[in-house]
């Protein structure tokens, strides 16, 4: 992986293979790359020890909702002119995303882990024009099915698992009718492979400010 | 165009849909049973079948990196099960849109379009499916017969009435599987098609004025019993 990361140290860290431990490692590195290395070190520490349970993955996801909750909320109020369909259809984007960040929360407390804070977000001009509001927004549905693809089978506990699935379809489908809305083909292809965490951060970090 | 496509052996083991639309009893270790075939551990190469050409990315883990190492799990008549199963759905998916788009009755050219890339879907899933189910060392399902005639006969509005539950459905057995599937290789093919069937579901269900999400932000499962129920009207016995 040639991902640039902020801490030297940590960059020299590589991990191979497709075991959780190694996912969730990656994982980790990353997010050092993202949050820096102090808020890392008892991510790593955790997921090194024994997998760390699925609360890291739930982190990881409900850090991806947060950024996408505040996304459709600040859209809502900032994009000028939005047409119908497209107030809608953000509208039912928004309150999905916010039941989303509140079920990770609850489960995240359920198994004893405590859940992440909302990040401080930073959408620069995608606010700008209904088009640069539907281009981010497709690039942030298309990362949130591939981020939850990409931890499912990581993921230990069956319900957890279960409750992931029924999340990323409904991201799924936001994906799918934003690219309708944009008149792009509703799938990049027909299987929505999944995204290593590493890879899901580094995309979402220009839109988060540490 | 290629309307006769595999429906030829009407022999032997009947497909496994076709057996249980006939005989009503949609009992999940009877329709194991039928489905599953020799059960062999393997390596899967579901996404190396299917991943060609789309605009994708590079593709980050490259070639190598998986060796179905790393505790997967073998993959076991159940997975095997779950596939052809998941394979029967496609299978009837796909024929669906050949009929439709065959037919010309979509004259919205981007309803059309739409309707294009779904059917492209699920034909690749179809394939990558059978691949897998082979590789496995099972043997996959047949197409089954289907009965779309009096549905596209009805007109677009219809036929695009009937896509949307078709799709809801196919999203909600994906969903409904992902527990029981033990291997984690094939558990992440399943989760990659189940999200695209989420894609066609909320895009066909925008196209005919309905909301997106039918289960609001949480998307209910279906069991096989339930999905077996829901497409036997369109499966010729």
């Amino acid at each position: 992986m040639s991902k640039t990361m902020t801490q030297p140290e940590l960059a020299a860290i590589e991990v191979k293979g497709m075991t959780r431990e190694a996912f969730l490692m990656r994982g980790a590195i990353a997010a050092g790359g993202v949050y820096g290395l102090s808020t890392v070190g008892p991510f790593v520490r955790q997921a090194m020890a024994q997998g760390g349970g699925d609360v890291d993955i739930l982190n990881f996801a409900l850090t991806l909702e947060f950024l996408e909750t505040a996304f459709y909320t600040m859209a809502l109020k900032q994009v000028k002119g939005l047409s119908g369909d497209v107030k809608e259809i953000a509208t039912t984007l928004r309150d999905n995303e916010a039941e989303h960040v509140d079920a990770l929360t609850a489960t995240i407390k359920d198994l004893g882990g405590k859940p992440v804070k909302a990040p401080g977000v930073d959408f620069g001009d995608a606010f700008s024009s209904e088009d640069a509001f539907l281009e981010l927004a497709q690039t942030f549905e298309d990362l949130g099915v591939g981020a939850y693809n990409g931890a499912g089978p990581m993921i230990e506990s069956t319900e957890v698992l279960a409750a992931a699935g029924s999340i990323v379809q409904v991201e799924g489908r936001h994906a799918g009718v934003i690219r309708l809305l944009r008149g792009e083909r509703i799938a990049p292809g027909a299987f929505d492979k999944g995204l290593e965490m590493a890879e899901v951060l580094e995309a979402a970090k220009p839109f988060i400010k540490a | 165009m290629s309307k006769t496509r595999t429906r030829e052996q009407g022999d032997g083991e009947v497909a496994a849909l076709d057996q249980l639309a006939r005989e009503d009893a949609g009992s999940r270790a009877q329709f194991l049973k039928m489905v599953g075939g020799a059960g062999a551990a393997g390596a899967l190469a579901i996404f190396v079948a299917a991943c060609g050409g789309d605009d994708e990315a590079e593709t980050p883990s490259g070639g190598g990196s998986t060796d179905t190492g790393g505790g997967g799990g073998a993959a076991s008549k159940g997975d095997i099960a779950i596939l052809n199963y998941a394979l029967t759905l496609e299978h009837l998916e796909s024929a669906f849109y050949q009929q439709v788009l065959d037919s010309g009755q979509i004259k919205d050219p981007k309803v059309g379009d739409v309707a294009k890339s779904i059917g492209e879907d699920e034909m690749e899933h179809v394939q990558a499916l059978t691949a897998t189910v082979e590789q496995l060392g099972g043997k996959p399902a047949k197409a089954p017969k289907t009965a779309f005639e009096d549905v596209i006969a009805a007109g677009a509005q219809k036929i695009l009435e009937t896509a949307a539950a078709v799709e809801n459905l196919g999203a909600a057995a994906y969903l409904g599987q992902a527990g029981n599937i033990k291997n984690k290789e094939i558990l992440a093919a399943a989760l990659s098609i189940h999200t695209n069937e989420g894609r066609h579901a909320a895009v066909l269900n925008q196209v005919v004025g309905k909301t997106i999400v039918p289960d609001g932000a949480f998307a209910k499962p279906a069991t096989m019993e339930e999905v077996l129920k829901s497409v036997k009207p369109f499966i010729k016995a």
